[in-house]
């Protein structure tokens, strides 16, 4: 709560407290008026009385001339909420309004979620976007919103709904192909977009090979991809294990370009298999 | 006045007394600071040479250790003190010799051989090693000959490397609440199981890394009792390799002392990950794994730095199953030297006794540190 909040409800506990204050000013007030529209208002009476206007956040404080118009400008309220009007200084009406948000969006608060995920995920993005004007009220009226799912290569998924409330959302499913996809939202003349990415799953089908190189045997794999087809990305790590008369090596290697490889002592006999996480590879009998 | 003269006379005289008994027959360390004898004990058998020794590591008192060395001609102070405490930045470098055992094997008139057992204090716990040191009678007393292992040294050349490194740009302070952040990494916990050991509840298990970041990793758990209520809260510490590269697996052990697997009704686990500025390297080979049966049942194996830079601490982890493949122990063992590119050092992780006869299969992993930061 602002200071100007304790402000206005210490102003409107005393306008309720004063007796005689049960008057309506209903009919010089309009039910609601759209945020940051000027709007002019005639109060019955005679002479002079202090105004206010309380709301949440706001509070507006004018001096009229009652049994006169009095005009407030553009933008005088433009906190959405539901106001209290009273006159001080006589014994005059009160009433209450609404300030509702406009029905342009100008702003909005996107929400996507995962930043990252595997490909062909159900349901794996999701969307919720929060529309405002633009005095930053939330547009509680029904408003369409459009999102969209572009991913590198051109594809595009869309689904259209309705903020309610002004929140809208969506999920979408993540496609096969890995890359950055673009995440749009759009209501009215704004939009945002937000990039998933989205990458490759588990690898698929490991196969390595070996070779002799002077001492060593060197294991190197062929180009890991996913079941989709994705190239593995490099840092992923495979683990190459040679097992050999009740002995083990074993090495944890990360992925450089697109194929782990690693040199390792030669031992005659031994049985080489590789794995990356909880993917099992081929598997060799090494005889040299 | 009277009485005050005479107790100024009694005190000179007492103070002159006292500084004659002291230059007469000065304390040993009284001389040791004048320039005289050394204040350690005559070293007249070859236990209290090797004492002598031990108190000159353990006060690292380099000098002195060197000096009583019998063999010193043969290599420089330098030599011997990396030796003891390696050439670079290491576990070992920054240790301190808390005590030392000294065990004679072998004895006769002019030689001797005695085992020091030396309990080195480091930053991740106690550190013991053993030499054999040989005595040699000169005169009336025996002086060590220091078994002096030489470090390798990597021949001078270029090794190039291929740096593979991830950086994270986290969302700023100025960006709306609702902007974008890079998610946490996704890391699963493929198994886990609580034993009941003498000191305490212990829950074994492994965590994957599955996504294509590199994720620092913790587990902590909860045990809870029968009508759900926590009965203790522990974390894994260092019984576990934080961080891991895709689609890495970590071994984890938590220990609930004094807790007793009766009293659990389930367990509540709490992974945790974070993405990490990381490096791909270095890459770590573990060669010559073995696993050695019972009595001392250990897993002895040898690592091997594939990568151009040194590695100061070197952490490996084993994870030991049974024949249906879940997970029975897990043991570590920091290496206390710094792994230098190519030069194999030698682990050894040791498994209780009452597991080593069910242990089918093992799996090691090693977590690598380097002083000055990542790379």
């Amino acid at each position: 709560m602002r200071a100007g909040d304790g402000v206005a409800f210490g102003l409107l506990a005393l306008a309720v407290g004063i007796p005689g204050w049960s008057q309506s000013l209903d009919a010089a007030f309009p039910k609601q008026i759209e945020a940051g529209s000027a709007f002019s208002v005639e109060l019955p009476g005679s002479g002079e009385g202090t105004l206010y206007l309380v709301g949440p956040g706001q509070v507006l404080r004018r001096t009229v001339r009652l049994g006169e118009t009095t005009e407030f400008p553009a933008g005088s309220l433009y906190n959405a909420g539901h106001y209290v009007a009273f006159l001080l200084g006589q014994a005059s009406p009160t009433t209450e309004f609404d300030v509702i948000a406009t029905k342009n969006p100008a702003e909005m608060s996107f929400l996507a979620n995962p930043s990252r995920l595997p490909v062909s995920q159900r349901d794996g993005i999701s969307g919720a976007v929060y529309i405002f004007d633009s005095y930053r009220n939330l547009i509680a009226s029904q408003i369409p919103v459009q999102f969209q799912l572009v991913t590198p290569t051109g594809t595009n998924q869309m689904r259209s709904t309705e903020a309610r409330y002004g929140v809208a959302s969506v999920e979408f499913d993540s496609t096969s192909e890995q890359g950055a996809d673009k995440f749009i939202a759009s209501a009215g003349n704004v939009s945002s977009t937000r990039v998933i990415r989205q990458v490759s799953g588990d690898p698929c089908g490991i196969k390595m090979s070996a070779a002799q190189v002077g001492k060593n045997v060197q294991l190197s794999t062929e180009p890991l991809k996913d079941c989709s087809g994705n190239a593995v990305p490099d840092g992923t790590v495979v683990t190459f294990t040679q097992t050999y008369g009740g002995c083990e090596s074993t090495v944890d290697v990360p992925m450089k370009r697109g194929i782990a490889e690693v040199q390792m002592p030669s031992h005659p006999g031994a049985t080489i298999t590789v794995a990356s996480g909880v993917v099992l590879g081929n598997q060799i009998r090494w005889e040299k | 006045m009277t009485k005050g003269r005479v107790l100024a006379a009694c005190l000179l005289v007492v103070t002159a007394a006292l500084i004659v008994v002291g230059t007469l027959w000065p304390v040993p360390t009284a001389v040791a600071y004048a320039g005289g004898e050394s204040i350690v004990p005559s070293a007249r058998t070859p236990e209290a040479a090797a004492n002598n020794l031990g108190n000159a590591i353990k006060a690292q008192d380099w000098q002195r250790a060197y000096l009583s060395l019998e063999n010193k001609a043969q290599f420089t102070e330098q030599d011997f003190v990396h030796d003891l405490t390696g050439t670079y930045p290491s576990l070992q470098a920054n240790a301190t010799l808390n005590t030392f055992e000294v065990f004679p094997l072998h004895s006769d008139a002019n030689s001797a051989l005695v085992r020091m057992k030396l309990h080195w204090t480091t930053v991740v716990g106690t550190e013991v090693s053993t030499r054999d040191v040989h005595m040699m009678r000169d005169g009336d007393h025996w002086a060590p000959e220091w078994p002096l292992v030489k470090e390798a040294t990597v021949p001078p050349q270029v090794i190039p490397v291929n740096y593979l490194r991830w950086d994270v740009i986290y969302r700023g302070p100025e960006d709306d609440w609702g902007a974008q952040d890079v998610a946490a990494p996704h890391v699963r916990i493929i198994d886990m199981h609580p034993v009941q050991r003498a000191d305490g509840v212990v829950l074994l298990g492994e965590i994957l890394n599955e996504d294509v970041v590199p994720a620092y990793v913790s587990v902590s758990a909860t045990l809870l009792s029968k009508n759900q209520t926590p009965i203790a809260t522990e974390g894994s510490f260092d019984k576990i390799a934080h961080q891991l590269l895709p689609k890495q697996v970590t071994p984890f052990l938590i220990l609930f002392p004094n807790a007793s697997l009766s009293d659990v009704a389930s367990v509540r686990m709490t992974p945790f990950s974070t993405l990490v500025p990381a490096s791909a390297d270095p890459v770590i080979e573990v060669d010559n794994e073995k696993l050695n049966p019972a009595p001392d049942a250990s897993l002895t194996g040898e690592l091997i730095n594939q990568s151009g830079r040194v590695v100061s601490v070197a952490h490996v982890l084993g994870t030991f199953y049974n024949a249906t493949g879940q997970v029975l122990w897990v043991a570590d063992q920091y290496v206390p030297r710094a792994l230098l590119p190519g030069i194999p050092a030698q682990f050894i992780i040791h498994i209780p006794e009452d597991l080593a006869r069910k242990v089918s299969s093992q799996r090691t992993v090693v977590a690598s540190y380097t002083y000055g930061g990542v790379l």
